[in-house]
């Protein structure tokens, strides 16, 4: 757990992301990104991509093989395929945060759930429409393996994957260093089936600092 | 006995791409032991579908593949399903190598020097054998490493196993879809062997029925057995 010395007062860029909704920006090189978890155990689905070049993005795998652990935490680097860095994780008052669960879709949930749950909000109808909206020509190709901030899915000796009760709290929150320009695409999950939520989606803030003056 | 259509051997760090039709089934044997085939799979229709890390890790709460899982497409649509598995355990998590990992690990080796047996990595290889098809780097997602094992414990750190693959060890997958697999042999990137040595896989296309109501994938969990009610709906 490593807290951050920066004032939200300083922010150049502070928003609310509503329940289930999508948010999408730009975070210059130099620039510190926050995610709060206003009011705890809320999943916060994330991918990043080199601003430049959106086939330069994270990669889960390269990430979690990078630094042989599958937690994201303070210290972590996230990777693209390619092996570029594009972010730094620089403060951290959650602790642990998920790289295997992906992002919930129409689809998955047919198959999670039950065929009837089609029509229920899902994380990566919030991504579509987040990048079509960007209208930088990003399609479902460029939708990867998403972070899950907040999120706790642990791996067991057996190899199983469990979902288990969240461990963040209200104003836990996240916070990176943009070691390139990148692009952040968010969805702030609308699962309603799952403890993820805790079965209650809420809102988070995001929030960007300048780099500090050299 | 099973119908062989085909069989191919897959060189040491050599790639292999094929359209696995639904209705064929593909056994991958480990000859030497130790071997490691990286894999990822495109609905071969419309690659915008294709095998998911997420999705099959979370609607079957596994961190590993082995006989009884499927795997799953971002469309909630069965792609493959291991039928058959004498391993035990085949790393859905580790990734692939990359050409700076392996020089890194490896040193310098290059086709003038060496000919065919010059390095290779799994993530160029993919990207080539993917750009055959029409495909690019937009389409390399998170792979398969059959054959390969990385544990992972209480604190989230992970660790190769070795020796999980012994000689003759095989699995086999079973189209549901028109499945464009890519795959190749290069080292698993974990693989903690200071010395590049990339083993062969014996690849072998059978016929194959579908699956029936009493399949052991469809009934594992039922999550599968919507999973396979929705690959079905596909194909009417």
């Amino acid at each position: 757990m490593i807290e951050s010395k920066l004032d939200p007062q300083s922010a150049v860029y502070s928003e609310i992301v509503p329940a289930g909704e999508p948010w999408l920006g730009e975070i210059k090189q130099g620039q510190t990104f926050r995610i709060v978890d206003l009011h705890g155990n809320q999943s916060v689905d994330t991918l990043f991509y080199n601003a430049h070049d959106y086939s330069d993005r994270y990669s889960a795998q390269d990430t979690i093989r990078g630094q042989r652990n599958i937690y994201l935490t303070t210290g972590t680097r996230l990777l693209t395929g390619a092996g570029t860095v594009l972010v730094t994780i620089v403060a951290d008052t959650c602790g642990r945060h998920d790289t295997l669960g992906g992002a919930c879709a129409h689809e998955s949930n047919m198959v999670r759930y039950a065929i009837e749950k089609r029509h229920m909000h899902a994380c990566r109808g919030s991504f579509l429409k987040a990048i079509l909206e960007w209208d930088h020509g990003m399609t479902k190709r460029d939708l990867t393996s998403n972070i899950n901030f907040f999120m706790n899915v642990p791996v067991t000796p057996e190899g199983r994957l469990t979902f288990e009760d969240g461990i963040s709290e209200p104003g836990k929150y996240v916070e990176m260093r943009a070691e390139t320009d990148v692009l952040c695409v968010i969805s702030n999950c609308p699962q309603l089936n799952n403890p993820c939520n805790a079965y209650n989606p809420t809102p988070v803030q995001v929030l960007i600092w300048d780099a500090p003056a050299a | 006995m099973a119908d062989i259509l085909y069989q191919e051997l897959v060189q040491p760090g050599a790639a292999w791409s094929h359209v696995l039709k639904r209705g064929t089934t593909l056994r991958l044997t480990d000859l030497e032991g130790g071997a490691n085939a990286g894999a990822v799979f495109y609905n071969f229709e419309c690659p915008a579908e294709r095998y998911n890390m997420p999705d099959t890790l979370k609607a079957q709460h596994i961190a590993r593949l082995t006989k009884g899982y499927v795997l799953y497409s971002d469309m909630g649509r069965i792609l493959c399903s291991i039928v058959e598995d004498t391993v035990g355990w085949h790393d859905p998590i580790g990734g692939c190598s990359n050409a700076a990992l392996v020089r890194a690990r490896y040193g310098e080796s290059r086709y003038q020097d060496c000919r065919n047996d010059s390095y290779k990595n799994a993530r160029d290889s993919f990207l080539i054998e993917l750009s055959k098809w029409g495909l690019g780097p937009r389409d390399l997602a998170a792979n398969v490493n059959f054959f390969s094992r990385v544990d992972v414990d209480s604190t989230g750190a992970m660790s190769f196993a070795e020796a999980n693959s012994h000689p003759g060890a095989y699995v086999e997958i079973r189209s549901e879809m028109n499945t464009l697999v890519i795959l190749n042999t290069c080292q698993h990137p974990l693989d903690p062997n200071p010395r590049y040595a990339p083993k062969p896989v014996q690849l072998a296309v059978l016929r194959s029925a579908p699956a029936s109501p009493d399949d052991p994938c469809r009934l594992s969990r039922p999550e599968n057995a919507r999973g396979f009610t929705l690959t079905e709906r596909y194909f009417l």
